[in-house]
């Protein structure tokens, strides 16, 4: 059983748990063109090693970020997403910068 | 054939002939670099040397030949899919393998036991009829199967796991065959009409000027190159990384395990969409169980008892008798899954670098014609062949992709 440091409930059983993919920088969705969105949707960095990724705990659905060895699958560190994303974005409003104020 | 074993029977002497002479020294350049010495790879050097007449090629192998995902798929062969696109390629896939024994002269023991994939839902039942209008339309053979008939072809297959079978896709055309053979009757061929294989030859880094690949730096020293094609399945995203190449591909592994053998009771290849589980039995008797990827991206071969576990459950859902059999052996390899479940093949941002990536789970049944297309590609210096336009690189930002999840992901 694989162990997974939960930032909310702490350690749990993986299983428990589901991947969110990548955390990558997501441009404005108003103001960038199709190629740029499209390369933020599907295109990944799947290095072999470390990785930053957003996980779920499903019980409470609660999201956080994982930082991981993609070879040797050891999870070295996990936190709250509040740690690296300090704006929130409001999608109903639209924005002029091209890419928004987040790490990663 | 026939007559040779019939010479060499009568001859007291056993004539020893070597498959592959031992490697060359590394030439300083090549027409042709192929990186990856799999099924893929290699199939792509044969028809190069024998459809196109190039043999200044160079096949690239950091391990030995046909070690990676050639080793450690679970040898299915079929073309039911769902988009027109994929089952045209598929089909010209299978009317290959077909006759590979015969090409090779080596028997890569194909057999033809059919594909039956269970339907638990209406949704399910719905699109099975679909593939298989699409699939006889485009020539193969395939056809909606009621509860009775598929009691007739596999009657120890429990009809009643928690969500009843309601029917059944039969594919006429499925097949196994032996999957090292494929590696290994490629290879031979490609090395007799002078392609040089390299194992133990590993791809470190590119020296790229004006867009093109001048040159690979190797393990053993640079080579300088004329085009080069990726065929590393798992490993996609670590040479796509080194170009700055960015690609929708992710790496999962994909475990699969095999039971004691038994005595034969199930010729045809069984899965189960809603159960997410394949059950076949090899020639060996053995029962082989297979599913889908692992629930979270890994560059490991490791196997956990998360997924036994609910493979297994579902494996005893479908054949009940099979609680009582041990698990002899497991393994898994790295897959390089796309967001459609449709490789990536063709061009690449970079002029000379040409794509068979995005293998995911589905590679091998595509060995032969990914060769005969991808060497198509490479002779005609980058003209794409018509049966590969849907699977480039770039239909991700046209958004057209070829969605084959539900074909794909739990039934191989």
């Amino acid at each position: 059983m694989k162990i997974m440091p939960c930032p909310l409930n702490g350690p749990r059983n993986i299983t428990e748990f589901t991947y969110g993919g990548e955390v990558s920088a997501m441009p404005d969705p108003a103001a960038c063109t199709d190629a740029e969105w499209a390369n933020y949707v599907f295109n990944k960095s799947n290095p072999a090693g470390f990785v930053r990724e957003w996980w779920l705990h499903n019980a409470s659905s609660y999201w956080f970020i994982a930082e991981r060895d993609a070879v040797t699958d050891i999870i070295l560190r996990t936190y709250d997403p509040s740690e690296i994303f300090r704006t929130r974005v409001d999608f109903a409003a639209p924005r002029t910068t091209s890419s928004q104020e987040n790490p990663a | 054939m026939p007559f040779s074993l019939l010479r060499h029977g009568l001859s007291s002497e056993l004539r020893v002939e070597p498959d592959f002479p031992p490697p060359p020294p590394l030439r300083d350049a090549y027409d042709v670099v192929i990186i990856g010495g799999g099924g893929h790879g290699m199939a792509t050097a044969y028809y190069l040397a024998k459809h196109h007449g190039v043999t200044r090629i160079a096949v690239l192998e950091k391990g030995y030949l046909g070690g990676g995902n050639t080793a450690r798929n679970t040898a299915v062969i079929r073309s039911n899919y769902l988009t027109p696109e994929s089952v045209k390629f598929y089909i010209a896939s299978v009317n290959l393998y077909r006759n590979l024994s015969n090409e090779f002269d080596f028997n890569i023991m194909y057999s033809e036991r059919g594909q039956l994939t269970l339907a638990h839902t209406d949704g399910a039942v719905r699109a099975f009829r679909q593939r298989a209008e699409v699939n006889r339309h485009l020539g193969g053979r395939s056809e909606m199967l009621d509860r009775q008939q598929i009691k007739e072809l596999v009657p120890l297959l429990n009809l009643d796991p928690g969500h009843p079978v309601l029917a059944g896709l039969w594919h006429i055309d499925g097949a196994t065959a032996r999957h090292d053979a494929i590696a290994w009757g490629y290879a031979r061929g490609a090395v007799r009409r002078g392609v040089e294989f390299h194992p133990l030859t590993e791809a470190q880094d590119f020296v790229v000027d004006k867009n093109r690949v001048v040159a690979i730096k190797t393990n053993r020293g640079p080579i300088k190159c004329g085009c080069v094609v990726q065929a590393v399945a798992g490993s996609s995203s670590i040479l796509l990384n080194k170009l700055n190449i960015r690609a929708p591909i992710h790496t999962y592994p994909l475990q699969a395990m095999v039971t004691q053998p038994v005595k034969p009771f199930l010729d045809p290849l069984v899965s189960s969409s809603a159960l997410h589980c394949y059950v076949q039995q090899t020639g060996r008797g053995e029962i082989l169980i297979g599913g889908g990827s692992d629930p979270y991206p890994l560059y490991g071969t490791r196997s956990t008892l998360d997924l036994k576990e609910g493979l297994l459950a579902h494996a005893i859902e479908m054949f009940p008798f099979l609680a009582n059999a041990k698990l002899m052996r497991q393994w898994s390899g790295i897959t390089d899954m796309t967001p459609d479940y449709s490789p990536i093949m063709g061009l690449s941002p970079v002029d000379n670098y040409y794509l068979d990536a995005g293998w995911g789970t589905y590679g091998f049944k595509a060995t032969p014609i990914c060769g005969v297309t991808m060497a198509e590609l490479v002779a005609s210096g980058g003209k794409v062949p018509e049966l590969i336009q849907p699977f480039s690189l770039d239909r991700f930002s046209r958004f057209r992709q070829i969605n084959e999840m539900g074909a794909t992901a739990a039934s191989h």
